[in-house]
């Protein structure tokens, strides 16, 4: 097999390959890191790979290779750098974890190793997860490999651009506020958002607890519900995690078609301010599905307009308490020079942080104070209450919705740097799934005329994966294998 | 001018569970530094709590014996602040749904019944120990995440000495339950105070500080005497007391400032989103009513009336759930519930008091000894030789019976042995006789004495008496 045809296996067949012994884990991951090499430059989309012990891997992959290997016996993934693999670094793509180095898996990480998959690299993010363009980084930006002048959408930028120039086979993102889906949509891959509590978050460092989930971004519909279905079901140490066990995807998907199947499309998500072209492909792909079968339905989410300002005041609130630890004491960066431990603290946090990080504390921090508390975190809870019970009801009315992921295709580099704003606007068609516990699917359904690729959304009810990853599999065979990145300058 | 003095406490016990609030680790004590612990109790990046339903569950144990309401629903807040102690930078408490509102403690102080009501009891995890060294600090997070039961009372205490009979009777009621080793030594209890004074006659209460981190009885008690002179010393000269929190000084005997009001911290509480709420069905909660043992002060009555021993001797064996448990042992074996109770009271508990022992490592069995009491009630050893049995059974345990053989303890209720012994004692001391014949009564207590050493202690008191006595009549 050559390279090229590694890098363009499913994950099924990657795991077959392996069992079969048509090719070694070895012979898999050494394409993978060649992939790497020629084409992660241009891009950047790692920020840690240790070949040796990918290597590694692979070889105790290949030693244990036989039907009871696991079904991802040997196949390599790629992990977000804000989850914890035992040994390898932890940055989050932030300056004040320099050195550390994680002591435990993370759960989701630990049952793909249990499955045998080999974690080849660690992929670049905005810090902490905190940013839509994967440009917050310590290590620089990750740029779109459809095109070098953009971004790669984030926070899970790294993970999306990875998958999407074929340098992993899939890769490990988080969404708090559509980290997966954005990033999904912006590079042209599939990136799915579970429900709350479906992949146990013990391992991955928070950002903001109650938003925040592990998701898969893959090639294909079908390889991320093997990864959901890897990845879930009840953690002991994570104790939102929920019980029922995740559909695994089914050949039977895409040929069942979507008869009687009732599709949403919510009025507010094709409001203005949607990019007219991301509009027709969004359009075009839900009449794909009604071609399939599906029954289209207007439903409402009247609340929509308030899920901005409820999410980054509870996001920002949660981060305030969670990036507290960052402190010195115990790991990761430590400043010079302290005289006591408020100097010490004041000192490593200024150098550790990076702008982004620094607002979103000092935001969630102000919002929790008192006096303020009622104002601004308990109204963002009721909002959000709402905006559930939006869900719920529009969910009486239709089996999933469709939807855009981002008002726009990726921006340009730089575009949203100077303009927070503008960058957290651009979030509105994600955070809301986050903020009902929902879960949501990013398809790639069309480019632009600038041959950006554009995301459909699908957005199922709580624990609704199933009919999420139904709708995605029968779209995607319908809609034909996506054109490949052919990167370039802007 | 007289002053009337506000006290109310905030008291931290730890629990006696065996792993911490929220990860896996143990929670013994005396381990080396940092050799107890995990990334949850680190505050490591992912890692997350998992509630430790034991320290629920002894919690809301407390609460009912405390009368406390249970509500429903209770719920985990992140208290926010920095210190090296903390290794999230948050501590997690509950702020506004603890698990247990309202109930009070009712004892006994300077010889009246007291009542002291409870604001409410809340369970959170405890914080880390900074150490000092001359060039660098250290902090050990052994103790990071050992579950804490906080009660909060009303301000219903009117003296140091009321407040330390509080703490005793909570003390006790918490042994009683099991909940808590409360070891003083190991830091199980301890105690934020809250006081104030205010002139007699004055309705609204004095301005009030708060002193932080007590961890002795005795140390409430002095930094209570101190800060209450204190603010008298304030209000006397003119001044005000100044709302604030102090620390206590044990070595100087004094409080010192820490910070005021104004530097008090915003804690920024708000739920904690990685633990579910905590919802009790009535049923579980009547279940742990259900086992909740015999308190206390009922248990003092119980014995009183049921074994008819003293009401002092009563407390004293009651303060120890152990101690009743053995002195009832004890008791229901013997005929002799009141001298049972003095062995409890007087050997047993100062030979343990001098060994540092508990009861539950004594050897003397209660079986064991409640025949030594019926071997002294039926004459067959005297009461000086039964603590020498006593004295044995404590070392190495054993048989009173055979001790008693072993040793030669057996008492000599045998007249015509004892008839030797006193005619003997008479022969040799012929002045003693002497004496008494000249109206010296003394004397002949003296050769009781005599007669007692010659038979090395063993003979019958009672019988020895009589014979002297005829035999000195007949002289």
């Amino acid at each position: 097999m050559n390279r090229e045809a590694f890098q363009c296996l499913d994950l099924r067949s990657a795991a077959a390959g392996v069992v079969s012994g048509d090719f070694t884990s070895r012979e898999l991951v050494e394409a993978m890191l060649a992939g790497i090499i020629e084409r992660d430059p241009a891009i950047r989309a790692f920020v840690h790979v240790d070949a040796d012990d990918a290597l590694r891997q692979a070889d105790a992959a290949d030693a244990r290779r036989g039907p009871g290997g696991g079904r991802l016996n040997g196949v390599p993934v790629a992990v977000k750098d804000v989850l914890n693999v035992a040994g390898q670094p932890c940055g989050c793509a932030s300056r004040i974890l320099e050195g550390y180095r994680a002591p435990y898996d993370a759960t989701a990480v630990a049952r793909l190793r249990r499955e045998g998959a080999v974690v080849v690299g660690r992929t670049n993010m905005d810090e902490f997860a905190m940013g839509s363009t994967t440009e917050n980084s310590v290590h620089g930006p990750t740029l779109n490999p459809w095109n070098h002048g953009r971004v790669p959408g984030g926070s899970s930028g790294g993970s999306a651009a990875a998958v999407a120039s074929r340098e992993a086979l899939a890769a490990l993102g988080s969404d708090t506020g559509g980290s997966v889906r954005q990033p999904a949509s912006f590079c042209g891959c599939v990136g799915l958002k579970p429900s709350y509590g479906r992949i146990s978050r013990y391992g991955l460092t928070a950002y903001a607890s109650s938003l925040d989930q592990i998701g898969p971004l893959t090639t294909n519909v079908r390889d991320a519900a093997l990864l959901l279905n890897i990845m879930s079901g009840r953690d002991p140490l994570d104790s939102t995690s929920v019980p029922d066990p995740a559909p695994c995807a089914d050949d039977g998907w895409a040929a069942a078609g979507l008869k009687g199947m009732k599709l949403g499309l919510p009025r507010e998500y094709f409001g203005a301010g949607l990019d007219p072209e991301v509009a027709w492909a969004v359009r075009a792909a839900a009449d794909a599905c009604a071609a399939l079968g599906a029954e289209l339905v207007e439903v409402a989410l009247p609340h929509t307009e308030y899920a901005i300002a409820a999410y980054y005041i509870i996001a920002t609130a949660e981060a305030s308490a969670n990036l507290a630890r960052f402190d010195g004491v115990r790991y990761g960066r430590r400043a010079d020079g302290a005289s006591d431990p408020y100097d010490l603290y004041t000192r490593t946090r200024a150098e550790g942080f990076g702008a982004e990080v620094k607002r979103r504390i000092i935001l969630g921090t102000y919002v929790l104070s008192s006096g303020y508390y009622e104002a601004y975190y308990r109204s963002a809870q009721k909002v959000r209450t709402l905006i559930r019970r939006d869900f719920e009801r529009a969910f009486g009315q239709c089996d999933a919705m469709l939807a855009p992921v981002a008002p726009t295709a990726a921006y340009r580099l730089g575009e949203t740097t100077d303009d927070p704003l503008k960058m957290y606007l651009g979030d509105i068609l994600t955070v809301t799934a986050n903020l009902a516990g929902i879960c949501g699917l990013s398809v790639p359904c069309g480019l632009t005329d600038d041959g950006l690729p554009v995301g459909l959304q699908v957005l199922g009810p709580f624990l609704g994966e199933e009919r999420v990853l139904r709708v995605g599999a029968a779209y995607e065979t319908a809609r034909g294998p996506f054109p490949e990145p052919h990167g370039g300058a802007a | 001018m007289k002053y009337l003095t506000t006290i109310g406490l905030e008291v931290h016990v730890q629990l006696r569970t065996r792993s911490k609030m929220f990860c896996a680790c143990g929670t013994g004590f005396g381990a080396p530094p940092n050799t107890q612990v995990c990334p949850v109790c680190l505050g490591y990046p992912g890692a997350m709590p998992v509630m430790n339903e034991e320290a629920i569950r002894l919690t809301v144990m407390t609460g009912l014996a405390l009368g406390c309401a249970i509500p429903a629903f209770s719920k985990f807040d992140r208290k926010s602040y920095f210190y090296p102690d903390m290794p999230k930078n948050y501590q997690i408490s509950q702020y506004d749904c603890p698990l247990c509102d309202g109930g009070a403690v009712e004892f006994e102080s300077g010889g009246q019944g007291r009542r002291v009501r409870m604001v409410r009891i809340h369970l959170e995890e405890d914080v880390a120990k900074n150490m000092h060294f001359p060039s660098f600090s250290g902090v050990d997070f052994n103790r990071a995440g050992v579950p804490l039961m906080e009660i909060v009372t009303q301000p219903d205490m009117g003296s140091p000495e009321e407040a330390m009979d509080f703490l005793l009777a909570l003390k006790q009621t918490l042994s009683y339950l099991g909940v808590s080793d409360c070891n003083l030594e190991e830091g199980n209890v301890r105690c934020d105070v809250n006081c104030s004074v205010r002139p007699d006659g004055q309705e609204e209460l004095g301005t009030k500080t708060e002193i932080k981190n007590l961890n002795t009885f005795k140390g409430v008690f002095h930094a209570l005497r101190h800060e209450l002179d204190r603010q008298v010393d304030v209000l006397e000269s003119g001044g005000r007391v100044t709302q604030e929190t102090r620390r206590w000084d044990a070595d100087q005997g004094v409080t010192y400032s820490m910070r005021s009001k104004e530097d008090a911290h915003d804690y920024r509480y708000f739920p904690e989103p990685d633990l579910m709420p905590v919802e009790l069905d009535a049923a579980t909660v009547g279940e742990w009513r259900a086992a909740i043992p015999e308190l206390p002060g009922a248990r003092r009555a119980r014995l009183t009336a049921e074994y008819g021993i003293p009401g002092y001797a009563a407390g004293v064996i009651a303060a120890d759930r152990a101690v009743a448990d053995y002195f009832e042992a004890a008791a229901r074996a013997s005929k002799n519930a009141k001298a049972v109770s003095n062995w409890v009271m007087t050997e047993m508990l100062r030979l343990l008091g001098e060994r540092g022992m508990t009861i539950g490592n004594a050897r003397v069995t209660p079986g064991a000894l409640a025949r030594l009491v019926s071997l002294v009630d039926s004459g067959v050893v005297s009461s000086t030789a039964a603590k020498d049995v006593f004295a044995a059974m404590f070392e190495s345990g054993g048989d009173p019976d055979a001790l008693v053989r072993e040793k030669g303890l057996a008492q000599v209720s045998d007249a015509s042995e004892i008839e030797a012994i006193v005619d003997r004692a008479m022969e040799e001391n012929p002045k003693s006789v002497a004496d008494f014949m000249q109206g010296k009564s003394a004397a002949a207590k003296f050769l009781v004495g005599q007669v007692m050493r010659l038979s090395r202690g063993k003979a019958n008191p009672k019988l020895v008496n009589e014979i002297l006595e005829r035999k000195l009549g007949a002289e």
